[in-house]
């Protein structure tokens, strides 16, 4: 039996171990049977302990989290085409971990009924099981051993990518540099800079006895203490440290911590006296250890594909997690990150335009807008962007947005790949409402600032949070004039966007409790982004824009410009640059905890400490909404 | 007069097919009230054109869907005969006279159709379409109309935008629009199994969307 949907499924599995050992009659067959799954972002597939299903899965699309919840440690995170489930298959109990949807997924779930006789019929089937089974891995035929199929307790290390995986052998570079005992510091130094080394190691017979560094040079001769003539030997340092050349990524940061060094010698059997075989530096353990900005914006140079930069995406959240569980300042986290994600999104448009056949017709810039704008977008959230292109004649018009729509529609696909959710309301750049040339922006925001009602109020203070990502940073600026020049003949529009920011509801009631959500999917949630983020945003937005500035997009940074700006308010826009960063950092880690955008928070799980931290910056969100309202006097407009 | 009358009425519908009671018989039992209960075939017919009276099914492929599960051996994939054929469609769907499927007739298909989609909500893009499609086979044959519940995946997807002054919504999404949203391949597009595979992925999709809505309650949804 065959028909289109269970060919598509064959299709998709024949690529992936086991099923590649299968023919494609049995696949067919196989394939006939199995069921397509739909699962939404968080949804459980099983439960730790659960009773086993009578089937097992492959990801078609998406991911899938593995974890423990005793130790709530992250096993594995199976990808496009990996199995896993396959416990009932092997032995009858019940599942050892928790499967989690990470994403939106569509699972193929493979009836183990069905799937048993081909795992006598086919060696290779039952081999890649059995060897998956023995060795604990995902798919013993890749070479880098990533995942853990079935967790059993000697396993059970968090690992997630790169993210977290301390415990994974290091990659050493096996091409030593060596040099004998008699050879002159010049010529080390002189290989040393050939081959782009930081550390020379001294051998004789093979066997180490010493090792130079970039260190010894420069304290050893610079200083004067030996001559640039000297021997290897006066200035080396020994005995070398030597050490297994199997040990994981924790234990040769303890060692170079412990010893103070920054290069590890990795002999054969861990002692000076066998041979060395590699060397190990702290830059190595970096690179390793993956989650560092620097080797992150070197991958998301050297990615071709939008899937290259979906994985390096969640290596990004993988370090945010670091920086706040490391209690990193807000200010310099938001700032990696965003310089992070905006490198990612520069070369999703690149990838994008590489693709194209023609070249843009006329210059172009692409902005973000709304959090992304303002630098405060830490976790996955909507895409908001819009497009500006040059001028151009007026019969040329729609043949030039038809190109840049084309354009948008690719970057906007891109950036959905990677984990930027289209944004329901369309404000997006393939939308021809947000993809414009100059003149018609010119036109578009004149006519928000001249008749402020309702609708322009909010367009424009999701709009004038533009920052460019990608392109043309004239046409960016010649729009800001144009805004600055508009506000400053209609001063009464401030008015109106100051009543629009007073809007947001208040987030306590009269007695100093929290006011939570009253219906719908959050009920009884407290919304962190429209209670508190967004009076401070509106705020932070109006103030510094009737002082004509429009360089800064950060709230907290714009909320510290304005306490210079304005030394008598200086008490109430530094707390409120506090606040902000204290409710994004809290909007963070819920969201980083519920794997969602952290917008609804639970309040029964809070501490009784971040309660009263949480309203201590609703008293500094009420003054400056008292200060706001005196101000651009919105009272005689609402009398 | 009027007893004679009433007689024939009662004759007539005392004649209809086995096939066609045991169809009819199903929806004695009402819907189950949860969501995860409720069995949805999602469908797709391939037509030799646009014109409900003239035109006709060409094949007609279904899939059942229960519980956010699609099961692959519980799908439905027919081609009818054709005696009528309007070339300008084979353009379209790629569906040729001679083309070695096994085929039926439109009585054996509907006869296969009702037994599987027995009482299901039924789920299709632009849903009007199909449904006057198959209303009008079954009239050919002195059949009434279809009893199930009808969704159109069209104008669901619409309900999950967010109104906004900039977003005018478009009257109808086609289904090339739906797989470009919600990302999926379309190789098999403009067969009916693959167009049904589409509409229920997107389907799925959508009623992920929308549950999470305050407003959402499967009566509302089914209204």
């Amino acid at each position: 039996m065959k028909n289109t949907i269970s060919a598509r499924v064959a299709d998709f599995l024949r690529v992936y171990p086991p099923f590649n050992e299968m023919h494609p009659k049995d696949l067919d067959t196989l394939s006939h049977e199995v069921s397509i799954l739909y699962k939404t972002k968080e949804s459980v597939i099983f439960e730790e302990d659960g009773q086993p299903h009578e089937h097992f899965y492959i990801v078609h699309k998406g991911a899938v989290v593995l974890r423990k919840n005793s130790t709530n440690a992250i096993i594995d995170l199976c990808d496009e085409g990996d199995i896993f489930g396959l416990r009932p298959l092997m032995a009858n109990e019940n599942y050892k971990l928790e499967a989690k949807a990470y994403e939106e997924s569509i699972l193929y779930a493979v009836p183990i009924a069905d799937f048993k006789p081909y795992t006598q019929k086919y060696e290779g089937v039952a081999n890649f099981l059995l060897e998956s089974f023995a060795s604990n891995t995902r798919n013993p035929y890749s070479n880098s051993y990533k995942g853990k199929l079935l967790g059993e307790s000697s396993a059970l290390q968090p690992q997630l990518d790169k993210g977290l995986l301390d415990l994974q052998h290091v990659n050493y570079s096996k091409k030593l540099v060596t040099s004998p005992k008699n050879a002159s510091v010049k010529s080390i130094a002189l290989a040393m800079t050939k081959k782009k080394v930081g550390a020379m190691l001294i051998v004789e017979n093979g066997l180490p006895q010493g090792i130079i560094t970039d260190k010894d040079i420069r304290n050893q001769i610079a200083t004067g203490i030996h001559p640039i003539t000297a021997e290897a030997k006066e200035i080396m340092t020994a005995p070398v440290i030597t050490y297994p050349k199997k040990m994981t990524i924790a234990q040769a940061q303890m060692a170079m911590m412990k010893n103070g060094i920054s290069h590890l010698c990795l002999t054969e059997d861990g002692t000076p006296n066998t041979a060395a075989v590699g060397m190990l530096s702290k830059h190595d353990v970096m690179l390793e250890l993956g989650n560092n900005p620097a080797v992150l914006m070197k991958a998301i140079k050297r990615a071709g594909k939008f899937k290259e930069i979906k994985t390096i995406r969640r290596r990004i959240t993988g370090l945010l997690k670091g920086y706040l569980d490391q209690n990193i300042p807000l200010t310099l986290t938001s700032k990696v990150i965003s310089e992070l994600n905006d490198a990612c999104i520069k070369k999703i448009i690149k990838i994008a335009l590489k693709d194209f056949e023609n070249q843009p017709p006329v210059k172009f810039a692409w902005l973000a807008m709304g959090s992304q704008g303002r630098s405060e977008q830490l976790l996955h959230t909507d895409q908001d962007n819009a497009l500006i292109f040059e001028n151009v004649p007026e019969n040329e018009l729609s043949k030039t947005r038809a190109y840049f729509l084309n354009l948008s529609k690719a970057v906007n696909k891109g950036l959905k790949i990677i984990g930027y959710e289209y944004c329901p309301a369309e404000m997006m750049a393939s939308n021809p409402e947000w993809c414009l040339s100059l003149s018609e922006w010119k036109d578009r925001v004149s006519h928000w600032i001249t008749n402020p009602g309702p609708e322009e109020v909010l367009l424009s203070s999701i709009f004038f949070d533009y920052s460019i990502s990608y392109g043309d940073v004239n046409l960016v600026d010649e729009l800001t004039a144009h805004i600055f020049k508009g506000t400053e003949k209609y001063p009464i529009f401030f008015t109106h966007l100051a009543s629009g920011a007073l809007q947001n509801p208040s987030p306590t009631g009269f007695f100093r409790s929290f006011l939570v959500e009253e219906d719908g999917a959050h009920k009884d949630f407290f919304d962190v982004k429209r209670r508190a983020l967004m009076p401070l945003i509106d705020g932070a937005r109006i103030l510094i824009l009737s002082h004509q500035i429009k360089s800064i997009n950060n709230t907290a940074l714009r909320f510290e410009r304005l306490a210079e700006l304005e030394p008598n308010n200086e008490a109430i826009f530094s707390a409120c640059s506090f606040a902000t960063k204290a409710l994004l950092k809290f909007r963070t880690k819920q969201g980083l905890l519920h794997n969602d955008s952290g917008r609804f928070i639970a309040l029964d799980t809070l501490t009784k400490e971040e309660k009263i931290k949480l309203k201590r910056t609703f008293k500094t969100i009420k003054e400056l909404q008292e200060l706001i309202k005196f101000r651009f006097k919105v009272t005689q407009m609402l009398g | 007069m009027m007893r004679f009358l009433k007689k024939m009425f009662r004759k007539e519908k005392r004649n209809y097919p086995d096939f066609w009671r045991a169809y009819v018989k199903e929806f004695e039992i009402g819907l189950p009230e949860s969501l995860e209960e409720i069995r949805f075939v999602v469908f797709d017919t391939e037509t030799t054109g646009l014109d409900i009276e003239k035109d006709r099914i060409l094949s007609i492929g279904a899939l059942s869907l229960q519980n956010n599960s699609i099961t692959v051996n519980q799908s439905f994939e027919v081609y009818l005969y054709q005696h009528f054929y309007h070339a300008k469609n084979i353009a379209v769907h790629g569906i040729l006279e001679k083309e070695s499927e096994p085929k039926i007739t439109e009585l054996e298909a509907i006869q296969l159709a009702l037994s599987f989609i027995g009482n299901s909500v039924l789920v299709a893009h632009h849903a009007g379409f199909d449904r006057a499609m198959i209303n009008a086979a079954l009239k050919r044959h002195g059949l009434p109309k279809l009893k199930n519940k009808f969704l159109d995946t069209s104008s669901l997807y619409k309900r999950t935008l967010i109104a906004s002054p900039l977003l005018e919504k478009q009257a109808h999404y086609s289904l090339d629009e739906m797989a470009e949203k919600f990302d999926i391949p379309t190789t098999d597009r403009h067969t009916a199994l693959g167009d049904a595979y589409i509409t229920a992925i997107a389907f799925l999709n959508i009623l992920g969307k929308l549950e999470v809505k305050p407003s959402f309650s499967v009566k509302e949804l089914l209204r």
